[in-house]
């Protein structure tokens, strides 16, 4: 019992090494790399971070990135606020079927729709744009912003409804007023695990675009395969796409098993 | 809790049913179209009927895939699911540690699925990564390029770095759900750390549990993007699951065919475990 502390400690040094390589090889030059091997950089250099910074083709990567991660934020957890509302307080003809199907599609191989999706969007005008990659990302995150978010109003006594309504609320001002800002830790919830699931994601991202909108993580394959071997540049823009999950993760740290079980725990 | 009954929630979950119904329906039938036709690409289709339905059953492509990826599924859930128990059960449960090991340990789950895999390419290459040099200096050829076993053994530790903490997140949010009064009641009893395990924590795991599995189930099954980046499917076809023989093959060689009536069937198959997964859900939430 008294090594108790030894299994998530030596768990947690187990995550952290592939992430001190990733750093470590983030700051040091190309030959550095290649002539040989060293467990921190001998020859510490910020060119590889300052290369990404001054270099469009990297540095639009990352705005696309979020221009993309934004509007789809947006837009799924906006249609998905009305929608978990009506899961969580009313029934309705095929309410379970259409909970249910919602799931399929979290679940769903996003290698199944990649030529559908390519198709679609090449014939309504959208390739390459942002709007399509964020379109094509709500398959995911509307479900799981409506399985969130339904689990967190189910967790609200309906006699908050109904004290507002008999205090002469509208259901348009009682949702806005008194229900968004009770469930305003659901709500954050539900914004980050969008954010993150379309950040993560790359073969739809990839698949979609072409230059115009072209995101960080297909900048990072297509280097890794065209221009050989640009490790340090590589590990920098790896670096630098952990930075935004690392800087939310402290706001959302007692949530985040109830995000990934969909709003269930 | 009663819910009412009010045919006019359809309203509300409209936007929802468009936006969907856009992104899931319109390809869904685009891939059905194609499952059923021929084309010798100059954009006239004949009628094919279930041909490309018949060859991808019989095509051993597609049952060496299918088997690898049965593999790699069973195999990452028989190392996480018990690995994330044993975590969950040895972490502290108050006091400032808690939210350390809480953020430290989902670092992973919020990493770019892409940038895993770069991470574990340079973390393991055998003459300048970490890991590729301490097993070659441990005296085991190790070259996960090169030998099929080695990139198996790579890509199930990539996984098993990458999603293990989902476990430990579930299993943990569910072990500090048990009240205290349980505890003290085993103690009373004169109860050992196994019985406690086996009649208190267990069963309140059950159904974080049956989540964890189901989930993981399901992402292993739709993995792309990090044995992609890690590995690209080989050495040779070694390391090829389901969702990388597929996009090789729709995107790749543009046989939409073959690749759409191979979606078809990955696509029931997923449909199927997900059944069982809201089935086995909708009745823990009953309970």
């Amino acid at each position: 019992m008294r090594a108790k502390w030894l299994v998530p400690t030596l768990y947690i040094v187990f995550l952290m090494l592939p992430i001190y390589w990733l750093l470590n090889m983030s700051f040091k030059t190309t030959n550095e790399i290649l002539g040989g091997f060293s467990l921190w950089p001998q020859d510490f250099t910020l060119e590889n971070y300052q290369k990404i910074f001054t270099d469009p083709t990297w540095y639009t990567g990352y705005i696309n990135s979020l221009i993309y991660v934004s509007i789809n934020t947006v837009i799924s957890v906006g249609a998905a606020l009305p929608a978990a509302y009506a899961f969580s307080r009313y029934r309705f003809i095929g309410d379970k079927h259409l909970f249910f199907w919602l799931l399929t599609n979290r679940m769903a191989p996003a290698a199944v729709f990649a030529l559908p999706f390519f198709q679609l969007y090449s014939a309504v005008g959208l390739f390459d744009t942002h709007i399509a990659v964020a379109l094509a990302h709500t398959l995911f995150n509307i479900p799981l912003a409506v399985w969130i978010l339904e689990g967190f109003m189910s967790g609200v006594p309906r006699q908050l409804d109904e004290t507002a309504y008999v205090d002469g609320y509208s259901w348009g001002r009682f949702f806005v007023k008194i229900f968004l800002p009770t469930i305003a830790a659901g709500i954050g919830v539900a914004c980050f695990f969008c954010f993150m699931f379309s950040w993560v994601e790359l073969l739809l991202g990839k698949t979609l675009t072409a230059v115009e909108a072209k995101p960080i993580a297909a900048t990072m394959t297509r280097t890794a395969s065209t221009s050989g071997y640009e490790l340090g540049l590589l590990a920098a823009a790896g670096t630098l796409t952990i930075v935004p999950g690392a800087f939310v993760i402290y706001f959302v740290r007692n949530y985040i098993a109830k995000g990934f079980a969909l709003g269930r725990v | 809790m009663k819910k009412t009954v009010n045919q006019k929630a359809w309203f509300f979950v409209l936007p929802v049913l468009i936006l969907v119904a856009f992104n899931a329906i319109i390809p869904l039938m685009t891939v059905v179209n194609y499952s059923v036709q021929e084309t010798f690409g100059d954009n006239t289709f004949f009628w094919a009927g279930v041909l490309w339905f018949e060859e991808v059953l019989h095509s051993d492509r597609f049952h060496a895939a299918l088997g690898r990826q049965l593999f790699f599924t069973f195999t990452i859930l028989a190392i996480e699911i018990p690995l994330g128990v044993a975590i969950a059960l040895a972490m502290p449960r108050r006091g400032p540690w808690v939210s350390v090991c809480l953020i430290l340990m989902a670092l992973p789950l919020l990493i770019p699925w892409n940038v895993v895999g770069a991470m574990w390419n340079i973390f393991a290459l055998p003459d300048i990564g970490l890991l590729g040099r301490t097993i070659n200096a441990l005296g085991i050829d190790y070259n996960f390029t090169r030998q099929p076993y080695s990139a198996w053994a790579t890509l199930i530790a990539m996984d098993v770095w990458h999603w293990t903490s989902l476990v430990v997140l579930l299993a943990y949010a569910g072990l500090v759900s048990i009240p205290d009064a349980y505890y003290q009641a085993a103690k009373i009893d004169g109860a050992r750390p196994f019985a406690i395990f086996r009649y208190i924590q267990l069963p309140k795991l059950k159904r974080v549990l049956t989540i964890a599995v189901l989930l993981r189930f399901m992402d292993s099954f739709n993995i792309y993007t990090e044995p992609f980046v890690l590995t690209g499917g080989g050495p040779g076809n070694s390391t090829t699951l389901l969702s990388i023989d597929l996009v090789k093959v729709a995107l790749g060689q543009f046989d939409l065919g073959p690749a759409a009536a191979m979606s078809l069937i990955y696509f029931l198959i997923i449909l199927l475990f997900c059944w069982i997964f809201y089935t086995l859900m909708m009745r823990n939430e009953d309970q």
